[in-house]
């Protein structure tokens, strides 16, 4: 069973926002982490549909932490904190 | 080259989303107005400047430049409100579709030559023996160049014995392929128009996202708000995987966005392909010793601007966008056509072409179906009035022109392709040889793409081009064989 699990989202606000660049994730986690780390892509996970909430797009949930303007470097960072956390 | 995911692309969209929300709402002027004052309300965060004064200035420039003005021009105290009443009454797009922000611009580099801390300070001082225009001053022991005398010249790098003067990279310049980009002796970046392709690389280069492409979306959205008259859309083959869903939703979200029809470019492609496979048979029958393709912007304002030399050489088949808007402007006279670009450098061919009136990228795109909150993957698939083939849906892909122009013509083995898959300033130089020396050697069809990788690669795409292409596969699958009928 994967300890973390990461869910791009890949709805129209986020994809445009940001989220195609981290599709590059995909390869990177799986070289890093191996089965650790499992990534997903997702339907707009309804945290645009606010107000202006898009200018916080493009969001990735990383079990349960919300990321918002996720970068790749973001993610990892998060990814690393749950790991830890994990290993406690 | 591309696209990237800086802050400053971030920032662009966000505030095209921004613009195109206030738009539809009941006061344009005003919700345009608060736009800076909305991203950094009192208080919030300053993530790039020095205070959130300068950032909502900053802001408000973009914000112009969203509107469709030019960043050259400021009258600073001018509200943005006026500049959107403006944008709404303007008839005709302004000619040069580049403009600079200087405030952003101010964060690179202000010279090109630098000393680093390497420097000791020497006695001697050959650096400033060798400059002849007086630019290097000392400072606390340390030789510093005076940017505003500085001329570049590179003659203290060569005479530092310590390697201790470096040329800093300004990320415009270098991708310019033709020099037309460059900063001046008080650090601000000019674009020489004169000189300038709009190829867009700079755009994409800049990592403070200060060259902006002046936008037409209230040009479009005016008409599509009023109802007045019908918006057609003609969508560049490299639209597809540049969005989430397949192109049958898109054609529908679009739709739902206030279009009122939707076209592929690539059925114009196979217009293209077909012509310019006849026109490329006619020359080498002839004793042509080449023939390079003419669908790219970017190369087109090349070989007007810096190369006419190769204009013989260059195929005199329309672009597919030549071919479709035609086919559009016949149906539909009265329409509003927009053409939607992977490219700054379709908005001059678009200004050249009265069948095309208007040009909106695929950012813009985005942003509008942020703004109007579509949701392309719900959208139900919308098939294409004519669908188009494997080979014009692949025009966009480096290599895919001159693939089509070979596998329709009558002897493909006789055509023998020359890639160039990015004009830089190496590749322009192979164009120069081949015009002198009025040869390809080893080959006779030379395709001629701006950007690394095609209009993939465009500076207004969204996606990597890498899984953009793979999206493409899926469709270029199930597409049929362009068939040449006599
Ligand atoms: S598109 Fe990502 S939260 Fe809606």
């Amino acid at each position: 069973m994967a300890k973390v699990n990461v869910k791009i989202c890949m709805g129209t606000t986020c994809f445009v926002m940001g989220a195609s660049q981290l599709q590059e994730l995909v390869d990177i986690v799986n070289k890093r982490y191996g089965e650790d780390v499992v990534v997903v892509g997702s339907t707009c996970l309804n945290y645009c549909t606010d107000n202006s909430e898009y200018s916080k797009a493009p969001y990735v949930r990383v079990n349960d932490t919300v990321i918002q303007e996720a970068t790749i470097d973001k993610v990892l960072q998060e990814i690393d904190r749950k790991l830890k956390e994990d290993g406690k | 080259m591309g696209n990237n995911n800086s802050q400053s692309i971030h920032l662009k969209k966000e505030i095209l989303a921004r613009i195109i929300e206030a738009f539809f709402s009941d006061n344009f002027e005003e919700r345009t107005r608060l736009i800076p004052y909305d991203m950094r309300p009192k208080g919030a965060d300053v993530p790039y400047r020095c205070c959130i004064y300068k950032e909502r200035a900053i802001l408000k420039e973009r914000v112009k430049a969203g509107l469709g003005f030019a960043l050259e021009d400021d009258i600073e105290y001018k509200l943005l409100s006026e500049y959107a009443k403006e944008a709404v009454k303007r008839e005709k797009v302004d000619e040069n579709p580049l403009t600079v922000l200087d405030a952003a611009c101010a964060g690179c580099v202000p010279s090109r030559i630098y000393v680093t801390d390497l420097c000791k300070g020497c006695v001697a001082r050959p650096c400033q023996a060798a400059c002849k225009f007086g630019a290097i001053e000392m400072v606390d022991g340390k030789s510093k160049i005076d940017g505003s005398k500085c001329k570049s010249c590179k003659m203290c790098m060569n005479a530092c014995p310590y390697n201790a003067i470096v040329k800093l990279a300004v990320p415009c310049e270098d991708a310019c392929p033709v020099g037309a980009i460059q900063k001046d002796e008080n650090g601000i970046t000019r674009i020489d128009f004169e000189q300038c392709i709009s190829c867009g690389k700079c755009v994409a280069a800049c990592p403070f996202g200060a060259v902006h492409e002046k936008s037409q979306i209230i040009d479009i959205l005016k008409y599509i708000k009023s109802g007045s008259k019908k918006v057609i859309a003609m969508v560049a083959p490299s639209i597809i995987g540049q969005l989430p869903g397949s192109i049958y939703q898109l054609k529908s979200a679009m739709k739902k966005a206030g279009f009122s029809e939707v076209f592929e470019v690539a059925q114009g492609a196979d217009i293209t392909t077909i012509n310019e496979a006849k026109e490329f048979e006619e020359r080498m029958e002839n004793g042509a010793p080449f023939m390079t393709t003419s669908c790219c912007a970017g190369y087109n304002q090349f070989v007007k601007k810096h190369l006419p030399e190769i204009k013989e050489f260059r195929s005199t088949t329309g672009t597919p966008l030549y071919y479709i808007a035609e086919i559009v402007k016949k149906q539909y006279p009265d329409a509003i056509t927009v053409f939607v670009s992977p490219c700054v450098a379709k908005r001059k061919e678009s200004m050249e072409n009265p069948n095309v009136d208007y040009v909106m990228t695929y950012e813009e795109l985005g942003a509008l179906f942020i703004a109007k909150r579509i949701e392309i993957t719900e959208c139900e698939e919308d098939k294409f009035e004519t669908e188009s083939s494997k080979q014009g849906r692949n025009f966009g892909v480096t290599s895919g022109v001159a693939d089509a122009v070979k596998s329709v013509c009558k002897n493909p083995e006789e055509v023998k392709p020359y890639i160039i898959s990015g004009l830089t300033k190496e590749t322009a130089k192979d164009l120069k040889k081949f015009a002198k020396d009025k040869s390809c050697p080893g080959c006779n069809l030379v395709e001629v793409m701006c950007c690394e990788g095609g209009c993939i690669g465009g500076n207004a795409t969204i996606n990597i081009p890498r899984v953009a292409k793979k999206e493409l596969k899926t469709l270029l699958d199930e597409s049929k064989d362009l068939e040449r009928k006599e």
